[in-house]
């Protein structure tokens, strides 16, 4: 059998098991709808965070990018692990303890204030949209690319997988298929790493082998890294290793990139939610820390994928004549995401950091795709890679599409325009907007408009200057009010698109002598939350204290034990949880 | 577990004081050993790896996870210290 019908075969396995585990979790409720009827185990939780989380982008992209960037890669290993430490130190407890189904619901109850709640609403919409039609768009790029449907077919075929366990499951559907998705996405990211790392080094264990000494090759006996710098001088690019060397970001910048990505990790509603569905404040805890580990299987590995896909292209390629190439060099080619121009014209393959001798032009995107087949790897793994990759991208798109449809039903339709709306009704409304989400997200990611591949980069940033701040002083600072939450995510949400839209799109020609100390758009979110947190701060106190009853909800957030139930005790007590 | 009074002060007190060693653990690991002192640390070798490149790519991850790992099981111990559990 082929590449192509083991893809077949996995792609189909993979996709009738999520369609059974729909249909066996189906949700009754709206709270089964929107937070899994909050049973989920910490554990299971755990998992289905890592898929929520890891997008087509963690599995496709990042160890491309990190390849090319080398030590500067740091900024998504570390910007997109050490949020879940901030979510665990500071949101996740508390935002369960508060107990209700969306981000929104706690920035609209601590601050008493539907007008808070609606730029929370806007926020979450916006960060939401432009991140899963992304997902939409690389589900179609896989089809098109390993089972040769055009990329509007593929895009259509994630759509209606979506739409089955999206709509019908709801959160509880959506948490156990993530389940599934992790285990397939992780099996498919490890097996061709170790493979490639034994091959390599002789040690099985990525994170391992990528400091151990390379066994073949003309660098046969130095260790992987020590070669790698070594052939990149010998090209003129900086070396891999090297830290802020010319060529490279400098150290204001890459602290900056990190700390938003950081804090913007924090305040993504698709992630926020999954800590609503498990049973306590406590297991929110463990919860997290779960979630960790699971992602930083997958992080720690793809460094060393990045290092090894890194070696293993300039050896394979640099100085062979083009006749000769690799049988995948040329499949590749034909995508139009490798390209090789003879500039001096004598048919052999150069690359080089000099752009005006280089002949090799790289997307970073192939590189974990195509990685099993320069590693030599059998069909099977191909086909693996791919149902990883469409697992990757479907488990962050069905997270996403729930905060778009609770956003929808639950905050702005049921909180604000028809507070006596019937639990039945809600849920068939949130049933619609998952399936209306399904079809703009897939319609974009058919025709994606221009700008979305950079505005997706910036959806960090507007997380962390938006969301962020208001999250944290709500729990922690008791004197923050609403006059201040809304001036602070209005200001930081201002400042941060103001600095982008300039530097970005009307003067793209600055450089980093222009920029606020040093700091690129990318990593504005992270002053921008800085300011967030100022003005909310300042605000606060000049305007009156917020209610007694906003206080007392503040209190009882703070401990991890359930609520003492007592008739009347104000907004926050659910006597019907257990 | 014998009878214990309700300390809600208390508890806050101890978790912001937990928090904040965490926290100040996570800011050296990350922007301290990755980034503002990774080239120092790059003269000192770990194996194949120069230090603070490993801190970047690899160990600050572990450290995260083992901070909240800590951070799990001293939430537990403080909550049933205080009565709060």
């Amino acid at each position: 059998m082929g590449v192509q019908g083991w893809t077949a075969l996995t792609v189909g396995l993979s996709f009738s098991l999520y369609i059974g585990i729909a249909i066996w979790s189906r949700a009754q409720s709206t709270k089964g709808f929107y937070v899994a009827g909050q049973g989920v185990p910490a554990l299971a939780n755990g998992m289905a965070t890592g898929a929520d989380w890891m997008s087509a982008a963690s599995f496709i992209s990042m160890a491309g990018l990190i390849s090319f960037m080398g030590y500067t890669g740091t900024v998504y290993l570390m910007g997109w692990t050490g949020g879940y430490v901030l979510l665990a130190l500071l949101l996740a407890p508390y935002l369960r303890k508060f107990g209700r189904f969306t981000v929104p619901d706690f920035v609209g109850e601590r601050y008493a204030s539907n007008g808070a709640r609606v730029v929370a609403v806007v926020c979450a919409l916006f960060v939401s949209f432009t991140y899963v039609s992304g997902q939409m768009r690389g589900v179609g790029v896989v089809f098109s690319r390993f089972l040769e449907v055009p990329v509007e077919w593929g895009v259509v075929i994630g759509m209606a997988l979506v739409f089955v366990y999206a709509t019908l499951g709801g959160m509880r559907g959506i948490t156990y298929t993530q389940v599934a998705q992790y285990v397939v996405l992780i099996v498919a990211y490890l097996i061709p790493a170790a493979a490639i790392s034994w091959t390599m080094t002789g040690n099985p264990v990525p994170q391992l082998g990528f400091g151990d000494t390379l066994v073949e090759g003309r660098h046969a006996g130095r260790f992987l890294l020590e070669a790698l710098d070594h052939i990149h001088r010998d090209l003129g690019l900086p070396e891999y290793t090297a830290a802020f060397v010319p060529g490279k970001k400098g150290m204001a910048d890459v602290a900056a990139i990190t700390l938003a990505l950081m804090v913007g990790t924090a305040g993504l509603p698709h992630v926020l939610i999954r800590f609503y569905t498990v049973k306590s404040a406590r297991a929110a805890r463990w919860s997290v820390m779960w979630a960790l580990v699971f992602i930083a299987v997958l992080y720690t590995t793809a460094p060393a994928v990045a290092a090894f896909a890194r070696v293993n292209l300039i050896d394979s390629l640099h100085g062979t004549p083009y006749a000769e190439a690799p049988e995948w060099f040329r499949t590749w080619e034909t995508t139009g995401l490798l390209a090789w121009e003879d500039k001096d014209g004598d048919g052999v393959i150069a690359y080089s950091g000099d752009a005006a001798v280089n002949e090799l032009t790289v997307d970073r995107d192939i590189m974990v795709l195509a990685n099993p087949e320069i590693a030599n790897l059998p069909a099977w793994v191909v086909a693996l890679v791919v149902a990883g990759a469409l697992a990757a991208a479907l488990s962050t798109a069905a997270g996403l599409l729930l905060v778009i449809s609770s956003s929808v039903s639950h905050d702005l339709i049921k909180s604000i325009w028809a507070p006596d709306l019937s639990e039945r009704d809600e849920l068939r409304i949130a049933r619609w907007a998952a399936g209306g989400a399904v079809v703009v997200a897939g319609v974009v990611g058919i025709y994606p408009p221009g700008f979305v591949a950079q505005v997706v980069a910036f959806a960090f940033g507007l997380a962390a200057s938006s969301f962020f701040p208001v999250l944290v002083l709500g729990i922690f600072d008791r004197r923050t009010n609403k006059q201040g939450a809304i001036a602070g995510m209005v200001s930081g949400l201002l400042f941060t698109i103001l600095y982008i839209v300039w530097f970005r799109f009307v003067h793209p020609e600055a450089g980093a002598d222009d920029w606020w100390f040093g700091v690129s758009p990318e990593g504005i979110g992270s002053l921008g939350m800085l300011l967030n947190a100022v003005v909310t701060i300042v605000v606060s106190r000049a305007t009156p204290p917020p209610p007694a009853e906003v206080v007392a909800l503040v209190d009882e957030l703070r401990l991890p034990r359930e609520a003492r139930r007592h008739a009347g005790d104000g907004p926050f007590v659910d006597a019907t949880r257990t | 577990m014998t009878d214990r009074t309700p300390d809600p002060r208390g508890y806050w007190r101890a978790n912001l004081r937990l928090v904040s060693v965490l926290l100040v653990i996570w800011a050296v690991v990350s922007f301290g050993l990755s980034i503002v002192f990774v080239e120092p640390l790059n003269a000192t070798r770990l194996g194949g790896f120069p230090l603070g490149f490993w801190f970047a790519h690899q160990g600050s991850i572990y450290v995260f996870v083992l901070l909240l790992l800590v951070y799990a099981f001293a939430s537990d111990r403080l909550a049933r210290r205080y009565g709060v559990d």
